[in-house]
Order: structure tokens, then C-alpha cells, then sequence
């Protein structure tokens, strides 16, 4: 039911963003309801997080994700023949063979001869961009992350082909020598501590039961439920930012809580993590494009 | 000689025991390579941002151990050098102002590249541990600091320990997950003293 086909008119993508905000608003009044109300931290907490998951649960209705809008423009900017080569994005390989979008995001990141490199999907499409459309790619990245008014090619084309795996079980596999080396930078870059803060992304995910202010932390560093989820979730409709987000804007996030400083788009490191976070989440089932907070 | 001699040896198995369980646990990756995918990660941050990154010992070191149990001759090296780097008031006084306190308690803003310079900054406490029980929304990668000075009766010495654990977590845990507050300039000594007041003055919410 996550492969449905819809056409929306603008103003029923304002309508729709509309009805989330107002959700967000009822949500955090009913917090402050909540906090108000009870007295011991202690007692209601159990409360204050059985509301939050409510919510989660009241917002993954896949029939009104804002962002099935992406998935729609992405087909549309997969067909379009674009650059100085004047050609579509249909014959783009993103390793099952040109063309072949079914399951192809749940062997992602993953080694291509072609290029010589591992790439993450963002970097293949940016990849096929330049090599098959002959396309000037500044104004693509610059709106590497969409906002108000702005969409993203990318962001759209993610949520598009990603879509096509959903139901798939990811499967990356480290078989080429650069996979192997891609998968054991990306371990290390997710305990490497440093910046203002000291963090690594292991301060936050590498327990389980941990929580940052209310928010629960998904432990990303085993194997797993927790990390299953997590990746099996990404692309998705973040309602708080009004946008569909891809795993490098994700990271570029993290980042950025962490006082790192801001990550380049499409760094083979950013790949790396990427690879390393997919194979402990190695058997979880894509629901894509989902919906969260 | 023979003294000199077994502490070589012990040494060096020591180094190798940590060597073999970290090559169980970590895929092997040269040290330089993943520094390049670092750099390149990073290669258009400002020079000044990127020289953030450049790993310190105590952050290698931590970065390379990840099983919490740290050997000990390892974690008083970190200890001993977190230790040396505090800096105390020059009058001693380590209890500033707990309301200026609990706004840096409660603020999550500073040193991220989204913040805008000259903004005010906070140490972000909530985001890790329980302090006034009044605030519902707190984390808990870090311990309940609930009722933190009254169950240490007020005693100067514990406050001027908690102002050193503000200031460089790692004096008291080798590779704690806290940040170096003061060691990191990240917050001042009188921002440092607030957070101390906050959790010491008898009327701070954190105490009622």
C-alpha cells in the first residue's frame, strides 16, 4: 500500500502540510497539558512517552505522508530529459542494471566499476547527472536540501527510487575491497570523537534505553530491531522541518548537534557511516518514504 | 634488572591484549585512511572549524577504545592530564549565580554551524541528565542529578568537585561521554560557576 500513485496540486500540498502543522501544534499542547497536570517527574514519564508514541503511531498513515508529493515529482525528474546531453535519467545504472529501479536502494551504498568508487544513492544520481545528462549540477546541489518554496531534484528522486525497494529486506554486501574499506571507515568515523563537544555519534547511539531530553535513541552500533528501524525509515517526511529528508541531510544533522563542523554533500564519508549503519540494520524491511516527528 | 625487565614484558602484553581485543571488535582500517575520508568529509568547513576536529591523545585514545572498561594505567594517564587542565576562580569561589545557571542548564544552543555568532550559548544539561524535578523533559545518557548539592549536604568540597567535573568530565571518568566544558573553552569559568550554583545554591530548583 506504500507503492500508490498520486497527483496532488499544490494547494493540496499546502493543505495537507497544514493539517501536519496543526498536529504538531495539538501535540505539543498536549505535552504542556500533560506536564502541567502531573506533578512527580518521576510518575509521569511512562505517560509522557506513551503519548509520544501515539502520536508516531497517529502520523505513519502512509495514505496523507506529505511525502508520497516527492515520490511523484521524482518519476517525473527520472523521465525528463535534461543537460547538454538532452537525456532522461532512465538509462542511469544504480546497480541492478540501467533502468532498474526495484530493489535497487536496498543494495545501496555499494562498489561501481564504472566509477571506480562506493557510492550512496545521492552520489550515484549526482553520478548519472553529470556522465548521462551532461548536466550542470550547482543548482541541483544547491538545493540539495529542500525549504519553503525551494524543492530538491534530489530529495524528490530519493524519495522516488527508494520507494521502489519499499517491502524489500536492505542487503548491502561487502564483497569488493573499497565495500570492505568503506564499511570499516564508516565504524570508525562512528566512534571517532571530536569537535567543541567531544562527540562521536556513539555518545548518543551506541546504548540501548537512552533518551536526549524526551526523545528515545535508537542503539545503532549492534545489530538489530533498533537499527532496523531506524534505516529502514530513511527517506522520510520529517513534519517538524515540513520536508522529505534523505540519509545525508540525516547526517548532516547529527553533525551538526554534534559541533561538528558542516559536512560536504556527497563526502565519501557520509558513504561510509551510511555503509556501516545499513549493514547492522542488514535484514531490516524498507518502509519508504515513512513519516516522523 | 629483572624488576625493570617484567614491567617491560607485562607492558607489552598489556598493549597486546588491548591490540587483539580491539581487532576482534573494530574492522581493520588503516589510521591514515580513515583520516582522509575525514578531511575530505569536512574539506569546505572553515580552517578554523576543521582544526576542531583534529583529534587530541584523550580523543584518539577514546575514540579507538570503545568497551567502557578502560585499562587502568590508560584511563590515569587521561585522568591525571584531564586533572592538570582545570582552571579554579582565582578567589576560589566556585558557586556563581544558579538562575544564570539554569538558563545555561536549559540551553542547547552554541557551537552548532546553524547557531549565528554572539548568540547566547548553553551547556545543554537537560539534554542528558534530570536536575529540577519541575522539568519533565530531560535525557538520560547521563545520571539524575536530582537533589545533587542537598544530598551532598552543601559540603565546599563536593561543589568544588562537581565545578571540575563541569569543567573536564574526564578528571573524574576517562573517556566520559560529557563534554570538556571548560577544557574545550567552550563555557567560561563564571558560566562553569553558574552551572555549579545550580546545582549547590540550597535555592536552586534542582535542590527543592
Amino acid at each position: 500500500m506504500l507503492h500508490r500513485k498520486k497527483t496532488m496540486g499544490w494547494k493540496r500540498e499546502e493543505a495537507v502540510k497544514r493539517k501536519w502543522r496543526s498536529l504538531v501544534g495539538s501535540l505539543a499542547l498536549s505535552a504542556l497539558v500533560l506536564s502541567v497536570a502531573a506533578g512527580n517527574a518521576a510518575a509521569q514519564q511512562p505517560d509522557a512517552e506513551k503519548e509520544i508514541e501515539r502520536y508516531r503511531a497517529m502520523i505513519s498513515d502512509p495514505f496523507s505522508n506529505p511525502a508520497f508529493l516527492n515520490v511523484d515529482r521524482g518519476e517525473i525528474l527520472w523521465k525528463t530529459a535534461r543537460g547538454t546531453k538532452n537525456a532522461s535519467l532512465e538509462q542511469c545504472d544504480l546497480g541492478e542494471g540501467p533502468g532498474k529501479l526495484e530493489g535497487a536502494f536496498a543494495k545501496l551504498p555499494r562498489y561501481f566499476k564504472d566509477a571506480d568508487r562506493v557510492m550512496d544513492l545521492e552520489q550515484r544520481l549526482h553520478w548519472c547527472m553529470q556522465n548521462l545528462q551532461g548536466l550542470d549540477t550547482a543548482d541541483v546541489v544547491k538545493r540539495r536540501f529542500g525549504g519553503p518554496g525551494r524543492t530538491s531534484d534530489m530529495e524528490d528522486l530519493v524519495a522516488f527510487i527508494a520507494n521502489k525497494s519499499s517491502g524489500m529486506k536492505f542487503a548491502v554486501k561487502l564483497e569488493h575491497a573499497k565495500e570492505k574499506e568503506s564499511y570499516a571507515v564508516g565504524e570508525a568515523m562512528f566512534f571517532r570523537r571530536g569537535g567543541q563537544w567531544d562527540f562521536s555519534c556513539a555518545t548518543c547511539h551506541a546504548e540501548d534505553n537512552k533518551r536526549i531530553r524526551l526523545q528515545g535513541l535508537p542503539n545503532l552500533a549492534k545489530p538489530g530491531k533498533q537499527v532496523q528501524d531506524t534505516m529502514g525509515s530513511w527517506p522520510t517526511y520529517r513534519v517538524s522541518q515540513s520536508q522529505l529528508r534523505t540519509m545525508q541531510h540525516r547526517l548532516w544533522d547529527c553533525y551538526r548537534q554534534m559541533r561538528w563542523p558542516q559536512p560536504d554533500y556527497l563526502a565519501d564519508g557520509l558513504t561510509a557511516l551510511t555503509m556501516y549503519l545499513n549493514k547492522n540494520a542488514e535484514g531490516a524491511t524498507i518502509t519508504v518514504p515513512s513519516i516522523k516527528r | 634488572m629483572t624488576r625493570k625487565f617484567i614491567a617491560v614484558l607485562s607492558a607489552g602484553v598489556l598493549a597486546a591484549t588491548i591490540g587483539s581485543a580491539l581487532a576482534q571488535q573494530a574492522a581493520k582500517v588503516d589510521p591514515a585512511v580513515v583520516d582522509t575520508y575525514i578531511k575530505g568529509t569536512f574539506s569546505k568547513a572553515p580552517a578554523d572549524w576543521q582544526a576542531r576536529i583534529v583529534p587530541d591523545d584523550t580523543q584518539r585514545i577514546c575514540s579507538d577504545i570503545r568497551d567502557p572498561s578502560i585499562p587502568a594505567d590508560v584511563a590515569k594517564k587521561i585522568m591525571d592530564a584531564a586533572t592538570a587542565s582545570i582552571v579554579y576562580p582565582d578567589d576560589g569561589k566556585v558557586i556563581g549565580d544558579w538562575k544564570k545557571g539554569q538558563q545555561l542548564a536549559q540551553r542547547g544552543t552554541g557551537g552548532q554551524f546553524s547557531d549565528q555568532p554572539g548568540r547566547p550559548i548553553g551547556g545543554n544539561c537537560y539534554a542528558c541528565h534530570q536536575l529540577s524535578p519541575g522539568e519533565v523533559s530531560f535525557g538520560t545518557l547521563g545520571p539524575s542529578l536530582t537533589a545533587y548539592g542537598r544530598n551532598r549536604k552543601y559540603k565546599p568540597e563536593d561543589a568544588k568537585a562537581a565545578y571540575a567535573k563541569i569543567y573536564n568530565a574526564q578528571a573524574v571518568q576517562a573517556c566520559s561521554n560529557m563534554p570538556r566544558f571548560g577544557h574545550n573553552k567552550f563555557l567560561s569559568i563564571e558560566q562553569i560557576k553558574d552551572l555549579t550554583a545550580y546545582l549547590f545554591d540550597p535555592e536552586s530548583p534542582v535542590n527543592k
